[in-house]
């Protein structure tokens, strides 16, 4: 079977779904997913120029309510899940650079 | 006993809810150690609600539908306060601060929900075996597969733990389970079925449905959800279910199609097994019989189905799934930074078929192949959806199996990706063009293993296939 999926392209996308692979995975995840894409094939050989894609079953345009108050979650029911709640509100790591 | 007479009993006062409750918590402790159908059993809140009915059929008042019922929830459906983890560890220990829609239309008919079951970690997957919590055995020989991701819930109503089960179906998530476990499962037509509360995987293919033990009773639930929600945006308008009062129509006069492509027939689907086939082209008899007009018919796009889906699915499952990073849900593994943070939480929550999954997503929407991959698979269902519609102009519904083959053992697909994804090869094109279809049990395999035949109508026609399912069931 011909690459459909390098390693290194296997590194460069999970860098982007930010996973972090181990080597054994790497490896397992480029036979697998290059499988997957093999077996798609079929769908990239199509010549569909003039088909028009479809992303949604339902033909759905903006779909408004009423502009009237209606009660919304509880501020604290939902800071009792977060895991590092801090005055009301999410903590977080620094997002740039280190700790200080 | 059936949920219909169950309600009916427990309404008129001659059953009591919370024996009702009690003897099927009792069944739950003593098989599902073995079995694993759930994720949480709710003995107590189950017990309580089960009293609070009882109190108020003796006052006089009024009480719901499914007054008594146990049910088993799905655990990607948020239940408030109570634990809902999509069998993930990413998951594990949230709370969810609402009900999903379905959740409480179901509470306020009545039906008492006794747990969450097991699923496929995020509904990836066809066996229930890529749950963070152990996988879940079929009931009919515990040492197969109940199907998946709705395993919990299929083998729950086959094991009798609940008569109903709720389910979610995104490439045939309910109806391959239901056909595994020899109970009826049913995929409504996308927007039919508020997805409020159902943690999503492929948004645009996600639906939730009905598992019972017969058609009846999956009308009747299915009854009970289907409806107008406006917490859904997606969610369709003015729709009236009527699949309980149509159950008795019969099929004499209706217009049948058997899927070529989807039945063992040249140039369709490989891998079909002959003992399904047979159960199939079995159940078209039985149709013609009751004086069904019966034809083959041609569905050329439904072979690029399993292509198309594993690119559409993992593409909206890649974008969904970003919201697991750390920050104001679920697990957190710290990190020096945000981003880091991010990624070991990811790294560590994640099992691998949800890896596996975002992996491919990620890919399929990347720059350079984008166009290739995700692009044209958007094409493939527009294909799908002008085929079908082309068909549908010539009958009412359509015929195949539900499975390519009976419930396999154990651990026999867990190494190879593609033989457990090819199970969906049959029930795929209906999640593509959101059109309902439903499994019904129909004989065994070979193996003696329940097999499954589904039958498949246009958008909106959702009562046609309890309909069909009805004959079908009468026959077996």
């Amino acid at each position: 079977m011909a690459e459909r999926l390098t390693r290194d392209e296997v590194v460069h996308v999970a860098r982007l779904a930010r996973l972090e692979l181990a080597e054994d995975e790497i490896d397992r995840f480029t036979q697998q997913l290059g499988a997957i894409l093999e077996h798609a094939a079929d769908v990239e050989a199509l010549e569909v120029t003039d088909v028009e894609p479809t992303s949604h079953p339902l033909p759905l345009s903006n779909v408004m309510r009423a502009d009237v108050v209606s009660e919304s979650l509880d501020r604290d029911d939902v800071m009792a899940q977060a895991p590092v709640p801090q005055d009301g509100q999410f903590r977080v790591p620094p997002v740039l650079g280190e700790r200080p | 006993m059936s949920a219909i007479e169950t309600a009916v009993a427990v309404r008129a006062g001659e059953r009591s809810a919370l024996e009702v409750v009690d003897a099927h918590l009792e069944l739950i402790a003593q098989r599902d150690p073995e079995l694993h159908a759930f994720n949480l059993v709710t003995a107590e809140s189950a017990r309580a609600e089960a009293a609070a009915i009882d109190s108020r059929v003796s006052a006089g008042e009024a009480v719901g539908p499914l007054a008594g019922v146990p049910l088993a929830v799905k655990d990607n459906m948020c239940t408030k306060g109570v634990p809902t983890t999509c069998s993930s560890k990413i998951l594990e220990g949230w709370r969810p601060p609402y009900d999903a829609t379905v959740v409480t239309r179901l509470r306020e008919a009545g039906a008492v929900s006794v747990g969450k079951t097991n699923l496929d970690e995020f509904a990836m997957g066809s066996s229930t075996e890529h749950s963070a919590f152990g996988p879940t055995r079929n009931p009919h020989d515990p040492s197969k597969v109940p199907g998946g991701s709705s395993g919990g819930s299929a083998a729950s109503v086959a094991a009798g733990f609940t008569p109903l089960g709720i389910g979610s179906d995104t490439g045939g998530s309910i109806r391959q389970p239901a056909a595994f476990c020899g109970v009826v499962g049913m995929k409504p037509t996308y927007g039919v079925v508020s997805r409020y509360g159902l943690i999503a995987f492929a948004s645009s293919l996600d639906q939730i449905g009905p598992f019972a033990a017969d058609v009846a009773d999956a009308a009747a639930l299915f009854d009970v959800i289907a409806g107008h929600d406006p917490l859904d945006s997606t969610s369709i308008r003015d729709f009236t279910p009527t699949a309980s009062a149509m159950l008795d129509e019969g099929v004499d006069g209706l217009r049948i199609g058997v899927v070529k492509e989807l039945a063992g027939g040249p140039g369709g689907v490989p891998g079909l097994a002959a003992d399904v086939l047979a159960r199939t082209a079995e159940a078209v008899e039985v149709l013609a019989t009751a004086g069904a007009l019966v034809d083959e018919v041609s569905v050329p796009s439904s072979t690029l189905g399993l292509s198309a889906y594993y690119l559409v699915a993992p593409a909206e499952a890649s974008s969904n799934l970003a919201r697991y990073d750390g920050v104001r849900y679920g697990l957190r593994v710290d990190g020096p930074t945000t981003p880091e943070m991010t990624t070991a939480t990811r790294t560590a929550g994640f099992g691998p078929e949800v890896k596996r999954r975002i992996m491919l997503g990620t890919y399929a929407l990347s720059a350079g192949y984008y166009d290739a991959f995700y692009g044209k698979a958007l094409k493939v269902r527009t294909m799908m959806l002008s085929d079908f519609a082309r068909v549908y102009e010539d009958f009412d519904v359509l015929v195949a199996p539900t499975t390519p083959t009976t419930a396999f053992e154990l651990g026999a697909r867990t190494q190879d990706p593609l033989t457990m994804y090819v199970n969906d090869v049959c029930t795929i094109p209906s999640n593509l063009t959101g059109h309902p279809a439903i499994s019904v049990p129909f004989g065994v395999g070979d193996d003696g293993m329940p097999v499954g035949v589904q039958v498949l109508a246009p958008a909106l026609h959702d009562a046609q296939t309890f309909r069909v399912a009805a004959v079908l069931e009468a026959a077996s």
